[in-house]
């Protein structure tokens, strides 16, 4: 047990976002109602989008944009360190999942609207049963 | 279901986290994420593109064919809501409101039509006059939430910032007044027409800035070709590409942020809603 404590407190941001993943990989297989399936489905998604983003942290330096690259000539007088500046490249991944997880969030919220109207209900096993009785009448 | 569910996710979470025992430690700047890719990028993309703000540079210039085709993916997530849901169909029921008394007169044929100046105006069967208090609390606030979209948009180069967060901004401003006042209140102001127009047109846009590098004689989205177009610093013409990207960007985000919203709050009708 002495053993593990260093570990996990080492890497205390790769446990919550785990275990932030897992309760929204419960709500999407465990839940009954689409809506909550969607919730879950969002926490995952930030979850992942964390621990991107927490890879690319680096103890002691800033974030991303270059100190005095405004002038533009300023900018080559001084050397530019890479130790000095957080990972930028999980930053534009994660900016591109998040745009393409709110358009998936709001074309699957357009779908559950279109399932509203036709079968008055979000819940699966409500949903399971008026399908099969649609079926059995034609 | 549910017991089944919490022993997979209990077994996929605890090997999930006897995986992290090989990652590197949180904010180790000798992991493997930061050692081989990432010191080229820092280093080098103010001397290649004049732009200080990495996460911009990389997304719109580095990775523009990527974004550009990113954009058209919160286009078609635009479409996909107005084809799901959009519904032409008259209603059956219709209201009127008398503005000056609040009478309010009901319709149960459709045929009938109402023909009266501006006195009366078309209410839904819910309508409650909206707070006085969030009323001018958000007329006084949205325009500088506005202001603020578009200095996060136009200013992307150069601190945190760029086209998609400035264009989720600019649409819920958009979003807040229809909450705040109704939704008819939006559409009268924005139409479909415009929504519609502008989520193309900054599609567009992108594309048309990645064409006209190409007419240009270089590759597409290069945008350092520009440069005879613009009376501009050479060394800068890749920061005012990336800001004509960032603002074709920003403007279909917008639009389609607003149709995702309007659509999916009146089921297509685009009459009531939240």
């Amino acid at each position: 047990m002495s053993d593990i404590l260093p570990l996990i407190v080492a890497k205390y941001n790769f446990w919550l976002y785990i275990i932030l993943m897992m309760i929204g990989l419960y709500a999407m297989i465990a839940k009954n109602n689409l809506m909550k399936k969607l919730v879950g489905m969002n926490i995952f998604q930030t979850a992942i989008i964390l621990f991107y983003v927490s890879i690319g942290y680096k103890h002691g330096a800033t974030i991303p944009i270059i100190q005095g690259g405004h002038g533009g000539h300023s900018a080559h007088d001084a050397v530019i360190h890479a130790a000095d500046y957080i990972n930028p490249l999980p930053h534009v991944l994660m900016l591109t999942a998040i745009v393409v997880s709110v358009a998936t969030f709001g074309v699957a919220m357009a779908l559950c609207v279109r399932i509203y109207q036709r079968y008055q209900t979000l819940e699966e096993d409500e949903l399971r049963m008026r399908v099969s009785e649609r079926i059995t009448h034609e | 279901m549910k017991f089944f569910g919490f022993v997979i996710v209990c077994l996929t979470g605890g090997l999930l986290l006897y995986g992290t025992m090989d990652l590197p430690d949180w904010g180790d700047p000798g992991s493997p994420a930061s050692t081989h890719l990432s010191d080229y990028y820092i280093e080098h993309i103010v001397e290649e593109t004049q732009v200080p703000n990495l996460v911009t540079a990389v997304l719109a210039d580095y990775r523009g064919y990527d974004t550009m085709f990113e954009t058209a993916v919160v286009f078609c997530a635009g479409l996909a809501c107005f084809l799901l849901l959009r519904d032409f169909r008259p209603k059956k029921d219709r209201y009127f409101r008398h503005v000056p008394t609040g009478v309010m007169l009901h319709f149960k044929n459709p045929q009938t039509r109402l023909i009266a100046g501006n006195e009366f105006e078309h209410m839904d069967k819910d309508w409650v006059p909206s707070d006085m208090i969030i009323k001018t609390v958000c007329r006084i606030l949205i325009p500088f939430i506005q202001i603020y979209a578009l200095y996060v948009v136009a200013h992307g180069d150069f601190s945190p910032g760029g086209g998609f967060q400035g264009g989720v901004i600019f649409g819920s401003s958009l979003i807040l007044m229809a909450i705040s006042y109704n939704l008819k209140t939006l559409v009268k102001r924005v139409t479909e027409k415009f929504l519609s127009v502008f989520a193309a047109l900054g599609v567009l846009i992108y594309v048309g800035l990645g064409v006209a590098a190409m007419l240009m004689g270089g590759h597409f989205l290069d945008y350092g070709m520009l440069a005879p177009l613009l009376p501009s610093d050479p060394g800068h013409i890749r920061a005012l590409g990336m800001l004509g990207v960032e603002i074709g960007v920003g403007i279909a985000v917008m639009a389609v942020m607003v149709i995702i919203y309007i659509n999916i709050v009146s089921e297509g009708r685009h009459d009531e809603g939240l």
